[in-house]
């Protein structure tokens, strides 16, 4: 349980974040924690609430939102992901969601290199574990798997070891003396991601890390609703021993995203960027009540 | 049958026949990935460590371990005695395989054995032990290092921190979990 010194610092924390994106003329929001329907993700358990089920995301809304005429907008909401427990996971966290109409993401890479700085200059205790000096590294996922486990992206895919090697051999060696963006993922590690041009084989998805901890995902969105709803159907079919594979295609969602032309959008973890600006290196140390202090 | 989410610090499973004890656990799960499991483990049999990660379609055996009710007798070298309460039945474990446990046996102790597949492997402790200060230099008052505890050796060779007042012969009580002293105790 926070004491009054880290409620300050992270009631400063979520201060300094609006007041980043209101500076930069975004739109805060807020949508719908509880969703009839989720978007299919095969690594992700929703929790369920009643005939409905927790958000793990606020994506689906928030880019509905885009579709309806907003241009930049932000959320910082409570999501859930059950089973995801340990020093770095929380089963109920905090993201900070941002979306942009006319924008890839490069854009997003951009926004948070600014965020950071801004958060760095605004909160006078923040003690990030690495400089914030630019420019930050990027590495494609090519790339590091070629300089870090010597086989292409490629072959360990076909080994089913993509993960495996990724937090194992890859994961340490980004962001240790300052941020970096790992990008180009494989168009089939990006369901929801637009493909690159003259890269068919790869989508415009990176993740951000600091100190070898992911910290967050972005892309250019796939607005493409036929190709979305084939995305969707093959994640359906991978998720066999999911209870949620009954889920319906998100119509409303496809119908709409489809007057779109190019947006990009963002989901970072703020638990954890909070825990590295404060120097922790565990969860349960920066969230107001951990689940060890709860009742039950 | 145990399932990667049930791994957790603590738990005993089985592997290729052998009892292992988790010692570390880290839980990761990188972006729209799948949860990786990674264990660090002991063999509870030969001590023997290693690491490894695992992914949540995997399962696991518990391994067979039963408890026997057992008095410790003596150690002849860097083998501990036991004996079953029950049937008087002798038997011994390696110093190696007690680890920190040897700096709480005392000669005549009640105390739970670990057997696997019918050779024992570990010890259960009570949580609090008396042990015998046989070690303590006198407490100097004004010390400059500004602690108010100062270190004790007991009859089995184990040093702790002590408050200032425990003397030489004073029987104290520790917690065999953290190896921490908790109160001086009368006769």
């Amino acid at each position: 349980m926070l004491d009054q010194k880290g409620l300050q610092l992270r009631a400063a924390f979520f201060r300094a974040i609006r007041n980043f994106f209101q500076d930069q003329g975004f739109l805060e929001v807020d949508t719908p924690i509880r969703q009839p329907l989720v978007i299919p993700e095969q690594n992700i358990l929703h929790v369920p609430s009643g005939s409905h089920f927790l958000q793990s995301s606020p994506e689906l809304y928030m880019k509905r939102l885009l579709a309806a005429g907003s241009e930049q907008i932000f959320q910082i909401c409570r999501c859930f992901r059950y089973g995801e427990r340990g020093r770095l996971h929380l089963e109920e966290f905090v993201m900070l969601e941002w979306y942009r109409l006319d924008a890839d993401y490069t854009d997003l890479m951009a926004d948070c290199e600014k965020l950071f700085c801004f958060l760095e200059a605004e909160i006078a205790e923040c003690n990030f574990p690495v400089s914030l000096n630019k420019p930050w590294r990027r590495i494609t996922v090519a790339q590091a798997f070629e300089q870090y486990c010597a086989m292409s992206v490629e072959q360990a895919l076909e080994q089913d070891r993509f993960d495996l090697l990724l937090v194992e051999k890859i994961e340490p060696h980004l962001g240790s003396n300052r941020p970096a963006f790992l990008y180009d993922y494989p168009l089939e590690l990006a369901s929801l991601a637009r493909p690159k041009e003259n890269q068919p084989g790869n989508a415009e998805r990176f993740e951000l890390y600091m100190a070898g901890i992911e910290l967050a995902n972005g892309f250019s969105e796939l607005t493409d609703s036929v190709l979305l709803r084939s995305r969707f159907e093959e994640e359906y079919l991978k998720m066999k021993d999911c209870p949620e594979k009954t889920h319906k295609i998100p119509e409303l969602f496809l119908q709409e995203l489809e007057t779109i032309d190019s947006a990009a959008g963002i989901a970072l973890g703020l638990d954890r960027l909070f825990m590295l600006l404060s120097g922790q290196n565990n969860l349960d140390a920066v969230v107001t009540f951990s689940p060890d202090d709860l009742d039950i | 049958m145990l399932t990667a989410s049930d791994l957790r610090k603590g738990l005993k499973i089985q592997i290729d026949g052998q009892p292992y004890v988790i010692t570390h656990f880290e839980f990761s799960k990188p972006g729209k990935g799948q949860a990786l499991y990674r264990c660090k483990m002991r063999n509870m049999i030969t001590g023997n460590q290693f690491t490894q990660t695992y992914r949540s379609n995997e399962k696991f055996e518990k391994p067979s371990l039963e408890e026997r009710k057992m008095q410790y007798l003596y150690n002849q070298g860097d083998e501990y005695h036991f004996m079953d309460t029950e049937n008087f039945e002798q038997t011994f474990i390696t110093k190696e395989q007690l680890g920190g446990n040897v700096s709480f046996l005392q000669d005549n102790m009640d105390l739970d054995v670990l057997f696997f597949d019918e050779k024992p492997i570990d010890v259960t402790l009570p949580i609090f032990v008396n042990l015998l200060v046989s070690i303590a230099e006198p407490w100097v008052k004004g010390d400059t290092s500004g602690s108010d505890t100062k270190p004790v050796t007991v009859e089995t060779g184990f040093v702790l921190q002590v408050p200032p007042f425990v003397v030489e012969g004073d029987k104290i009580q520790i917690d065999t979990r953290t190896g921490g002293y908790v109160t001086r105790v009368k006769e």
